[in-house]
């Protein structure tokens, strides 16, 4: 492929404007980040790139590459921040990725170290040196190492790497600006394949010449860290940052709903919608298309479901709150470096459905949107526990789109009903994973973590994650969500909707007690969450109806970009038995409700 | 005289004497924890829960059943690292 020179355009290496364009190189260099895992490089790729890439404080947050482009002295590069690794001989599918990348063609490599955990990262640092390829290292988190009394010499390690070595604090950015201007002195290293035993050996010489550590004492940080990780104190503190989260999380969304977008909603965007819906004579099918069908002779935004009320109103106002203050807690948790914390607390549990600790992390994802949920099990290492945890991800993980309509179609019938719902998803959750970890052939893994220290989180690092995130939701989701709205109003005013809830009247009557319309609703829960939810609202459901409806629709279908997420992590045979399993879960748990409402 | 890995207390240092073969020796190989190291203990979960050690100033956890494979020799106190 031929790169436009940036000076002139023109596709071809252009000899003849060279002089016009100051010597432009026409083509950019691939420059590739890697390193191990939590060392820091997508913190490095932000800074190069500007281009934000999602970095928190526990290992494995990238779990795909991310691609951004940098210029420097008229030369451009195409930078590649690389999923983190120990090794290349890769244990999960993660690493997997990050081989094959680092195996492939590039111009020149950056290898990102933690300066406080030198030794373990020169194991990679010199397989990738003995590829042979143009690199040059960035020796990234030297405060960290500084303050634990982690001493290293900058020139002896050049020499013993034999590639030019830059200091940094990506975080801060500092160090960053040398890293740029140096790339071109990136070169080939002196060092040969060896053994991994030689490796190890050379790798002990090199420590020995370039670092020096001072005895420190213990600092409140340490005894904080040794205390989260405490069997009894560390559970307690467990219990309270869940709870915490959950409270925070509720506030923060109620507070935005309560204070800020109902009452702009209702005061300035009602009104409006209301005098275009009398100079339509409130009737016609573009009324009811665009505003939707009267409730009680007005419009009303949750029951509605015109395009512009319902359509625009579940999104903006009833989830994206939500996903606010979901992301705000989850991105504090990320970045102060807990989660870790959290899978050894919760490792044990985590083995009595066939994962081990670390799944914790994909699963809480999932509360927020199941599809990263679903790629953030690529960090576990059998395809055993990737297939179990994104079905239970799919089937009992409610996100938070999910959740914001639990809240809003149960709320007002009472919090005993909002428990109910995450009870039955909490039962089917332990449950499901026993039979499955039962059932399915082979083991599960054992946990291996590093834990990482502690980090205060930078309100920069939090607030362009939480855009990141938001931005994400507002552009994939609000489409799909007025597309929803669009589509169900076309399959009730062309009468399908009534063939497919006469269809299956029987089955929803008999098994499940519920009302034929029911049967719509969860159905298209197909195509998204709240959508689905939302259409259940005008149905006049009682208490015990709404919440069947509302637990069925959390487990059956996943939404369509659940779907296709799984359908490409899993692929085709697996994700037709996860969707087989979800089926009859979600049929039991609906029948096993009624029962029990029939007996209470 | 040599041990297991779980069965240290905690504050208790070890020297690693050898992992077990295969994946899940470089696994553990990968973060740095390989024989001849020096180790401490800082705690364990309840229900065969995870053990977390500290080498070279990082925490590392590690599952119950995998730190049953890990042969370590304790180091008593006042011996010389």
């Amino acid at each position: 492929m031929k790169f436009p020179c940036f000076g002139c355009h023109k596709a071809e290496s252009c000899n003849g404007c060279h002089a016009k364009c100051g010597g432009v190189d026409s083509k950019p260099q691939k420059i590739l980040l890697v390193g191990n895992p939590n060392v820091g490089k997508s913190a490095v790729f932000s800074r190069l790139t500007g281009v934000h890439a999602i970095s928190s404080n526990f290992p494995g947050t990238t779990i795909s590459f991310t691609q951004g482009n940098l210029r420097h002295e008229g030369q451009n590069y195409v930078l590649i921040d690389v999923p983190g690794t120990y090794t290349l001989n890769p244990t999960n599918e993660a690493e997997e990725v990050a081989k094959r990348i680092i195996m492939g063609d590039s111009d020149i490599v950056v290898i990102v170290l933690d300066a406080g955990a030198l030794e373990r990262n020169l194991y990679l640092a010199l397989q990738v040196l003995e590829l042979g390829g143009k690199t040059i290292v960035a020796l990234n988190m030297v405060d960290e190492a500084r303050h634990k009394g982690i001493e290293i010499n900058i020139k002896a390690l050049e020499e013993a790497l034999g590639v030019p070595v830059v200091p940094t604090v990506a975080i801060a950015g500092r160090g960053i600006k040398e890293l740029v201007s140096r790339l071109k002195e990136a070169k080939k290293s002196h060092i040969k394949p060896q053994s991994d035993e030689d490796r190890w050996k050379t790798i002990g010489n090199i420590i020995m010449k370039v670092q020096k550590a001072h005895h420190r004492h213990h600092t409140a940080k340490d005894r904080l860290e040794d205390i989260t990780i405490n069997p009894f104190w560390g559970a307690l503190v467990g219990v309270a940052v869940i709870a915490a989260s959950f409270f925070a999380i509720r506030r923060i969304g109620e507070g935005i709903i309560n204070y800020i977008l109902d009452p702009f909603f209702s005061s300035f965007v009602l009104p409006l919608l209301e005098s275009i819906s009398k100079s339509m004579n409130q009737e016609g099918i573009i009324h009811s298309l665009l505003l939707g069908s009267l409730i009680n002779g007005s419009l009303d935004f949750e029951q509605s479901f015109g395009l512009f009320t319902t359509g625009i109103y579940v999104p903006i106002v009833m989830v994206l709150p939500y996903i606010v203050a979901f992301y705000t807690v989850l991105s504090l948790l990320e970045d102060s470096g807990y989660l870790p914390r959290l899978a050894v607390l919760f490792d044990s549990l985590m083995h009595r459905v066939g994962l081990h600790g670390f799944a914790i992390v994909p699963n809480l994802l999932g509360l927020g949107c199941n599809v990263p949920g679903v790629l953030a099990t690529r960090v576990l290492e059998s395809p055993r526990e990737r297939f179990i945890a994104s079905t239970l991800i799919s089937i009992a993980i409610p996100c938070t789109s999910l959740q914001a309509m639990i809240f809003g179609a149960l709320g007002g019938f009472g919090g005993k009903y909002v428990a109910i719902v995450y009870g039955s998803l909490a039962v089917t959750w332990i449950i499901l994973g026993r039979i499955l970890n039962i059932l399915l052939p082979g083991y599960s893994p054992e946990l291996i973590i590093e834990i990482p220290p502690y980090r205060l989180p930078s309100l920069r690092g939090i607030g362009l994650k939480l855009w990141f995130r938001v931005k994400g939701f507002l552009f994939e989701a609000i489409p799909l969500v007025m597309f929803g709205v669009l589509l169900v109003n076309l399959l009730y005013i062309s009468g399908a909707m009534n063939l497919i809830s006469n269809f299956l009247a029987p089955f929803f009557n008999t098994v499940l007690g519920l009302p034929a319309s029911t049967a719509g609703p969860i159905i298209l829960g197909l195509l998204r969450k709240d959508v689905a939810v939302g259409m259940l609202l005008p149905l006049n459901l009682t208490s015990q109806e709404m919440v069947i409806s509302v637990v069925m629709l959390s487990m059956t279908f996943p939404c369509i970009a659940t779907f296709i997420v799984l359908f490409k992590e899993l692929g085709f045979k697996k994700m037709m038995l996860s969707l087989s399993i979800m089926l009859v879960t979600a049929i039991l748990s609906g029948a096993t409700l009624r029962l029990l409402f029939l007996l209470a | 005289m040599s041990a297991k890995l779980h069965l240290l207390k905690n504050g208790q240092k070890a020297k690693i004497v050898s992992l077990p073969p295969g994946l899940c020796g470089r696994r553990i190989e990968a973060l740095g924890l390989r024989p001849g190291k020096i180790i401490e203990k800082v705690s364990g979960m309840p229900f065969r829960g995870p053990i977390t050690i500290s080498l070279d100033g990082r925490q590392i956890a590690i599952g119950h059943g995998m730190s049953e494979r890990i042969i370590i020799k304790p180091l008593d106190k006042g011996e010389k690292l």
